[in-house]
């Protein structure tokens, strides 16, 4: 059953992407976090070494399947995510104010993060069998949408904003990607338009407020707004080369908040400038293209589909993080894949790096 | 063919839609290089400039603590401004010239300021350091005039509490200090930080959740020298609210005159509702101490010295009442029948029980005592004699009506309860059957019986108000000002004494007997115009025996000198005020705390002699 061809086709070009992706962000966080120590006492650079090692591992066992496998395995993981979801609302750890751990003995799981590829693979098994239309109309769609809405309700809960707005936002675009008619989601986005008024009045006011701040972060002078306006200024200091590898003085003297999560990208463009953050958004964007092309490639749907919700996962995070840093979009707590510390989304995110391979190692295979 | 293998028509969507994709994404992504392009090289070098001179921080704003007044308005606690001298170690030019110029203005120990500038070594270099809390305000002025010679340091200006008339009511009013560590932890203080003064005793501590308000914060421009430039944003701290006490400041402030160079407390209330009027103890502190955190010698001078100054010897110091107790005695012994007013006892200066000799006060013995007498001139006898009767359970039982025994639930401040012995307890507690002769001297008060102060001026008012237990309490209510209070507290009654109003009567007549007449053991509480009644109790330290012993050997050291209690109302037709005072090793009730009680009541009621 193993065949030859695997080795052959292996996908060379995107494993080096992740690798030169991996080598910055490693460099990036051994600057953002030059004196700070974490909990365990160990630098937080070396353990997300740790983090890219487990991670590669992780990449490579999910290119060791057929990823065929998944079609049958799709609902079964689903309601497994489900479960966890609901789960985690009762016995999951609570860390400053919401609830998205569940720890199993040593090991702890964000299940969102789970819910995200679960939810990924049962769209791709829906449309890849409802190939009768040829665009889809709204009453088409039900079934996807009940299994987004269930999830991303229930991660709001929790709460986690930015996550529930992740699976959102890059499930809307496998639902775009397979072609909806023009009718229907013109329909669409004006009952969604119709509604909003009438939920807005339905919130009570520290809901209202939440939002509020989430929009104008100059309502929030201490968080938010402080927080945009150094990360703007450390990127803008950075000029054309930067200031130097550990030379950012906005990361040096802690002006930077999160500078380790959620504006790590500020750090690189403080001390490598214009040319170094264009270089970093450059990798990203050819890891994106080439996650087109392979769902290109494939020579089925599910594969393709599934190809461009991994794409899309990448897609929306870039842009959001990058987009927030820059002072573009509202704060919303999402890291920057492979480059913001943190074990749980750099594991899943390369297990979904993994799933692409896999696809683009079986291009050629006919079954 | 698998369902999911492309068939043509959706390959050509596939493609088509792929390269819409891609237009998106090169679009979106051209985008955000525009936008890093706009900001790092357009106005790159306006960033560069401003990361220079980054001087945006975020900067606390501690809110007001609510402030605290007594019955009348009069403020008690406020808050004064407190001028903190920082140095900005980024900011410092020459170290060894700044240490010196310190010494040389401002009298500062270069040893310390070394120390302290040590210290920010492991802080980030625009952290301020604290070299000086609450500067005088010459020193101010020294540092005003020459700060351009001092790059690098700079002055804020903090709300720091203030305790107004210094150890007045200090241990109702309580102190405050730092947040501990567990406090921040468990929750319970969701306004504060680390670094925090919150309230440790008193109604500081009671009422901290309204006192403290809520932290604000600003978003601030400084310059290099770390002094503020301009506000860019900020988030307004919300003052606490205001408490108002039942205490009177006039009748408080001669309550602790009254016990200065002496242990005591001093307790009033008003009887008809429970409020505290005054309650003063002695030792006391100065709260003002704490806020700067107190230096080691002066906590250990305050902490160990044998007067124990912390403590609010009103609610925690528990002594035997003495004879007041004959209170109690008397009441049980008329209700529970076993005393008829007008039988006669005999009282020759002892009673026998068995081999044991129980002596009256009075050596030779009152004679022929009824009831009123006995509680007049506080004849031993006659309530040996009643103790007897009733047994030591029944006696308890009404003590326990008035509230003794047991904490009142006194508002602000830690509480003791007293003890009330019965048979059962005894037995629990030591092992061993209750004895017959303790009854004896529990009917006198003594043996194991305990009381505080707060308590025996609960049960004094009741005897004067028909026999209802108000729950002490010295909170009126809080709130932002007079028109808007938070929430209000009504009196609160605890209790009913269950005895007939006629037996309350023949008490009240006979308390009255002991201030006005001719052998009175009150009788230095007289005043002209208005009618006090009160009973006088004077609680051994030691055995009569030993002490006599003392005596014959030279005075009696001070520390086994006899507590000297006296509860009082007036006016006795219709009482306004209701106080305990007792002072510790002050002898006896009538010559050491009867003329301090007049003292106050002819304060509070405004009459002459």
């Amino acid at each position: 059953m193993f065949d030859r061809r695997l080795i052959q086709n292996f996908d060379w070009i995107l494993l080096l992407l992740l690798l030169i992706v991996a080598a910055i962000s490693i460099l990036n966080l051994y600057s953002a976090t030059y004196p700070i120590r974490d909990v365990g006492g160990s630098l937080i650079f070396v353990k997300q070494i740790y983090w890219f090692s487990i991670g590669f591992i992780v990449f490579l066992l999910m290119t060791t399947f057929n990823y065929h496998l998944l079609e049958r395995f799709a609902y079964p993981a689903y309601f497994l995510s489900i479960a966890l979801l609901i789960a985690v609302l009762f016995i999951g750890k609570v860390t400053s104010g919401s609830q998205r751990w569940l720890s199993m003995g040593p090991v702890s799981l964000q299940p969102s993060e789970l819910a995200k590829v679960a939810v990924l693979i049962v769209l791709a098994k829906f449309f890849s069998e409802n190939s009768g239309f040829r665009e889809y109309r709204l009453r088409d769609l039900w079934q996807p949408f009940v299994l987004i809405g269930i999830p991303s309700i229930l991660i709001l809960k929790e709460p986690d904003l930015g996550t529930a707005l992740l699976l959102m936002l890059v499930s809307l675009s496998v639902v775009l990607f397979v072609k909806v008619n023009w009718k229907s989601l013109s329909i669409f986005v004006l009952s969604a338009l119709s509604v909003a008024p009438f939920i807005w009045f339905n919130l009570k006011e520290y809901q209202k407020m939440r939002i509020l701040t989430f929009i104008k972060p100059d309502m929030d002078p201490l968080g938010a707004g402080y927080h945009i306006n150094q990360s703007k200024i450390a990127i803008g200091s950075g000029q054309l080369w930067g200031k130097g590898f550990l030379k950012g003085t906005q990361t040096r003297l802690n002006f930077l908040p999160e500078q380790h999560t959620d504006f790590a990208f500020s750090v690189l463009a403080e001390e490598w400038g214009f040319f170094g953050s264009v270089l970093l958004i450059l990798l990203y964007m050819f890891l994106i293209l080439w996650g087109l092309n392979i769902a290109k490639d494939s020579k089925d749907k599910f594969g393709s589909i599934m190809a461009v919700g991994v794409v899309a996962i990448v897609f929306w995070q870039v842009a959001i993080n990058v987009g927030m840093a820059t002072g573009l979009l509202p704060v919303v707590g999402i890291p920057l894949l492979f480059f913001s510390y943190g074990g749980s989304s750099l594991i899943s995110s390369m297990a979904l790096m993994g799933l692409l391979m896999n696809i683009s190692m079986r291009r050629f295979m006919f079954q | 063919m698998k369902t999911s293998d492309f068939d043509p028509i959706s390959i050509t969507i596939f493609n088509r839609q792929l390269r819409n994709a891609t237009i998106v994404v090169l679009a979106v992504f051209g985008v955000l290089i525009l936008r890093l392009w706009f900001l790092q090289i357009v106005n790159g070098g306006m960033y560069r400039t401003k990361s220079e001179h980054n001087r945006i921080r975020l900067q606390d704003v501690p809110p007001f603590r609510g402030m605290i007044f007594d019955r009348n308005g009069e403020m008690l606690v406020d808050n004064r401004p407190s001028y903190d001298l920082y140095v900005i170690p980024e900011g410092i030019q020459d170290r060894e010239e700044l240490i010196k110029s310190l010494d040389r203005l401002l009298g500062l120990d270069p040893k310390v300021t070394e120390q302290d500038l040590a210290k920010a070594s492991h802080k980030l270099p625009f952290t301020p350091i604290c070299l000086k809390k609450d500067m005088s305000r010459d020193a101010l002025a020294v540092i005003e005039t020459h700060r351009f010679n001092l790059p690098g340091i700079m002055v804020e200006v903090k709300p720091q509490r203030f305790y107004v008339y210094k150890s007045l009511a200090s241990h109702i009013l309580g102190h405050l200090g730092e947040i501990g560590e567990n406090q921040l932890k468990n929750g319970g203080y969701p306004n504060n930080k680390s670094g925090d003064l919150i309230g440790k005793s008193g109604v500081e501590r009671k009422w901290q959740s309204f006192l403290n308000g809520m932290r604000g914060g600003e978003q601030v421009e400084v310059d290099a020298a770390g002094r503020k430039i301009r506000v860019i944003s900020k988030k307004p701290a919300v003052s606490g609210k205001n408490v108002y006490l039942t205490i009177d400041k006039g009748l408080q402030t001669l309550a602790e005159e009254a016990l200065v160079d002496k242990t005591g407390a001093i307790v009033a209330v008003d009887p008809d509702n429970g409020e505290v009027l005054a309650l003063a103890s002695s030792p006391s502190f100065d709260p003002n101490l704490f806020v700067m955190g107190i230096d080691k010698a002066t906590w250990r001078e305050i902490s160990t010295s044998g007067g124990y100054p912390l403590q609010n010897r009103a609610l925690t110091g528990q002594c035997p009442p003495g004879s007041v107790f004959k209170i109690i005695v008397a009441l049980a012994g008329l209700e529970e029948g076993v005393v008829n007013p007008e039988e006669e006892v005999f009282c020759n200066g002892v009673y026998t029980l068995g081999k044991h000799k129980f002596r009256c006060w009075k050596k030779w013995g009152h004679g022929n005592v009824k009831l009123h007498r006995a509680l007049v001139e506080s004849c031993d006898v006659y309530f040996y004699t009643m103790g007897k009767r009733l047994g030591v359970n029944k006696i308890a039982r009404y003590a326990k009506m008035f509230g003794l025994g047991n904490r009142t639930g006194f508002d602000a401040g830690k509480e003791r309860g007293g003890l009330i012995p019965t048979s059962k307890w005894k037995l629990k507690r030591f092992g061993v059957p209750w004895q017959a002769g303790e009854t004896i001297s529990t009917s006198i008060g003594q043996s194991f019986v305990l009381v505080t102060p707060v308590q025996m001026a609960t049960l004094i008012s009741a005897v004067f108000n028909g026999g209802i237990l108000y729950r002490p309490k010295v909170t009126k209510w809080v709130g932002d000002s007079q028109d808007q209070r938070i929430c209000e507290f009504s009196p609160e009654v605890m209790g009913k004494v269950e005895v007939k109003q006629e037996y309350l009567e023949l008490v009240k007549k006979a308390l009255i007997g002991v201030v006005n007449e001719p052998h009175g053991t009150g009788w230095r509480t007289k005043l002209k115009d208005i009618t006090v009644a009160g009973k006088t109790g004077t609680a051994q330290v030691v055995k009569l025996k030993k002490e006599k012993e003392l005596d014959d050997a030279g005075g009696v050291p001070w520390k086994y000198r006899d507590h000297a209690w006296f509860v009082a109302v007036a006016p006795a037709e219709r009482p306004r005020i209701a106080l305990a005072v007792v002072i510790e090793h002050g002898g006896h009730g009538g010559s050491a705390a009867s003329p301090i009680a007049k003292e106050i009541i002819k304060a509070y009621l405004g009459v002459a002699e």
